[in-house]
């Protein structure tokens, strides 16, 4: 007789198995596969090389639940000031109808099911996970030629200790809409929360999509972004990731450019400190011609904080005419800061400027003692300077209310000098 | 106001100043001149507060107060300013919210609020015609793409914006033409006052017509070596250094 061995990520979703997966009434045997896959799935070492700098014991060694309690949770310190922007909140991984804005402007569908019915693909474990316990699902369709006045804010809350969130998020942004989304993961508790959000955004031909993510819970809570990015013909698309706080931090951005004449924006900044550590695996495929794609990514690591950026960009066959462009700088900010950065271009068409550039140091000496010169003291003259490092980054957020918002939030945290 | 004594100072183990005496009363410009490497900008440097310059003798005494005990912001918001030879650029940081960071810094350490942005734009307006320095200057970063007259000039006009009760200016006409150098020189000379002081720090005499100094000493070997009216400016323009390197190794060997 042989013994069964329990895997971990069995182990890990135990708790979970009076839940069912909010996938079910659309997709039963996804959801049933996913359960089976588990049985023989662990969760990723520092030997696999998408996990390298990135340990996950401190989440699957946690014993979390889902917790469908509606609390009492109040929104209104979360939402930016003269954003004017409709909500959708989530609380604990569960969509609140309740909390979120009671209607949307005209060509905005909001609905609890996929709308292309595409799943993700499963390239984690965490993936997995989450497609057989998804707690909710929301799907936001732009409607064709809809040019959205006002910005649609996404809020995830996490308020239960050891709550684990797994909300999934689609976007349809029909043929020539234009949106702006803001999106903010926010804790309210002291204790351990684990969020894993999955969002699927399909930009259609010349749809105009602008995303800006901010990521600010705080020490002791685990944050988990996969998106998967699809953009067709003539289409526009930017995000920010904007990380400010968190302890552990892991972004999976995946775009594919899908068609001609696309513009893709990806940037980000972020400031681990403390213990903290913010992980940006970006992925930008070029699969058609005169396609261009532009990477910003600056990182500021102080205390034992550590930064990871792994940014892949594969130019296919096709994909001539390609402009891919891909930076990455980072200062160290004390002795025990780390950072591990790897850009990793792939070009198999032959006629493409491509190029990355990746740098980490530290802050000028020479500009430092400039700045005490005039009279600003050691410290302000650090974050002066640091301010002026990430600055570019900030200026790529373009709408007005969430660049003050996050400027204010980063002076708030002594982050930055203005 | 500035009292040197026999300061000794190194860098990577390398003595530059050795034993320097120099006397500052309020009001009196004093220029330092010498050969290179004689240790001119190493005194600078060493006023100014920067860290890789380690004193291993000697004191400064600035206003009754230990200028060596001090950090570089301190002694900067106590009143010492140098005027950089080589200005550091700083990309990302506006010109404008550098000097209202100096200059909130300033008056913090007065015991005053910082001045109205408004108040405080009219002040930049007023200090920037002082050198010329065109208006559109102060929205650009720090001495980013500024020609090198530019940032010459640069560093007057914060100069005048922070009144300092010292202005060292390690050699501001090292690369000038002479409508900079004419415009950097009249700008010292508009902030030259009764209570104001300076140490012109250069390498040649032409400076020296224009911004017209109380006294000049001759730096050699990491000393003062000589010191005269304006006029030893002028013999050391006609003579070279020769002169004066050769009576001081006589000297030594004697």
């Amino acid at each position: 007789m042989v013994e069964e061995k329990i895997s971990k990520s069995i182990e890990f979703c135990k708790s979970f198995e009076g839940h069912r997966s909010a996938l079910y009434h659309q997709f039963p045997d996804v959801v049933a596969n996913a359960k089976d896959a588990l049985q023989t799935l662990d969760f990723p070492t520092t030997r696999s090389e998408e996990w390298k700098y990135t340990r996950t014991t401190r989440i699957s060694n946690e014993a979390w639940n889902i917790s469908n309690v509606p609390s009492s949770i109040d929104i209104q310190p979360s939402l930016i000031p003269d954003l004017n922007a409709h909500c959708i909140v989530f609380v604990n991984g569960f969509f609140r109808q309740d909390l979120s804005s009671p209607s949307f402007e005209e060509g905005v569908k909001i609905s609890q099911t996929l709308q292309e019915n595409l799943l993700p693909d499963a390239v984690n474990v965490f993936q997995t996970i989450h497609t057989a316990y998804c707690t909710d699902v929301i799907s936001i369709g732009i409607e064709k030629n809809v040019q959205l006045k006002n910005p649609i804010h996404i809020l995830h809350f996490n308020d239960v200790a050891l709550g684990c969130a797994m909300p999934l998020v689609e976007v349809i942004a029909e043929v020539g809409c234009q949106v702006h989304f803001v999106e903010s993961f926010i804790s309210t508790i002291e204790e351990k929360t684990f969020s894993h959000r999955q969002l699927l955004l399909n930009v259609h031909e010349n749809a105009i999509v602008h995303f800006d993510k901010i990521q600010s819970q705080s020490d002791n809570h685990f944050l988990l972004n996969d998106e998967q990015v699809s953009v067709a013909s003539n289409g526009n698309f930017t995000v920010n990731t904007i990380t400010i706080d968190g302890g552990w931090v892991r972004n999976n951005l995946h775009i594919s450019l899908d068609g001609q004449n696309i513009e893709a924006n990806l940037n980000g900044v972020f400031f681990p400190r403390n213990k903290q550590l913010v992980d940006n695996h970006t992925k930008v495929d070029h699969r058609f011609p005169h396609c261009n794609s532009n990477e910003l990514y600056k990182g500021l690591m102080d205390d034992q904080g550590s930064g990871v950026f792994n940014g892949k960009v594969f130019v296919h066959p096709d994909a001539q005419k390609t402009n891919a462009f891909q930076s990455n700088a980072n200062i160290l900010l004390s002795d025990d800061a780390q950072m591990n950065t790897k850009p990793e271009l792939e070009i198999y068409a032959d006629d493409v400027k491509c190029s990355h550039g990746t740098t980490t140091g530290q802050l000028d000496e020479s500009a430092l003692f400039y700045l005490k010169a005039r009279g600003i003291g050691e410290e302000n003259a650090r974050k002066l300077l640091a301010t002026a490092f990430i600055n570019d980054v900030l200026l790529k957020i373009s709408n007005n209310a969430v660049r003050d918002f996050v400027t204010k939030e980063l002076v708030d945290r002594s982050l930055i000098f203005i | 106001m500035l009292s040197i004594k026999n300061l000794h100072a190194n860098i990577d183990d390398k003595e530059i100043l050795r034993g320097l005496n120099l006397e500052v009363k309020a009001g009196e410009v004093h220029a330092i001149m010498g050969p290179n490497g004689s240790g001119k900008s190493t005194l600078a440097s060493v006023l100014a507060g920067r860290e890789e310059f380690v004193v291993t003798n000697g004191e400064v005494v600035f206003d009754e107060k230990n200028l060596l005990d001090l950090p570089a912001e301190e002694r900067a918001r106590e009143g010492v300013f140098l005027a950089f030879q080589y200005p550091v650029e700083i990309p990302g940081v506006s010109n404008m919210n550098f000097m209202k960071a100096a200059h909130g810094e300033m008056r913090k350490h007065k015991g005053l609020d910082p001045l109205s942005a408004k108040d405080f734009l009219r002040l930049v307006k007023e200090k920037s015609a002082l050198v010329e320095l065109d208006g559109q200057l102060a929205n650009r970063a720090v001495n980013e793409g500024f020609s090198g007259g530019e940032k010459k000039r640069n560093e007057i006009f914060q100069m005048a914006l922070l009144e300092p009760k010292l202005g060292i200016l390690d050699e501001t006409d090292s690369g000038l033409d002479i409508d900079a150098l004419r415009i950097v020189a009249n700008g010292v000379n508009a902030l030259r006052s009764p209570d104001r002081s300076f140490l012109v720090i250069t390498h040649y005499q032409r400076l020296l017509d224009y911004i017209v100094p109380d006294f000049v000493h001759v730096l050699y070997k990491g000393r003062i070596v000589k010191s005269g009216g304006k006029e030893l400016a002028l013999e050391l323009e006609k003579r070279g250094y020769d002169w004066v390197k050769e009576e001081v190794d006589a000297l030594e060997k004697a």
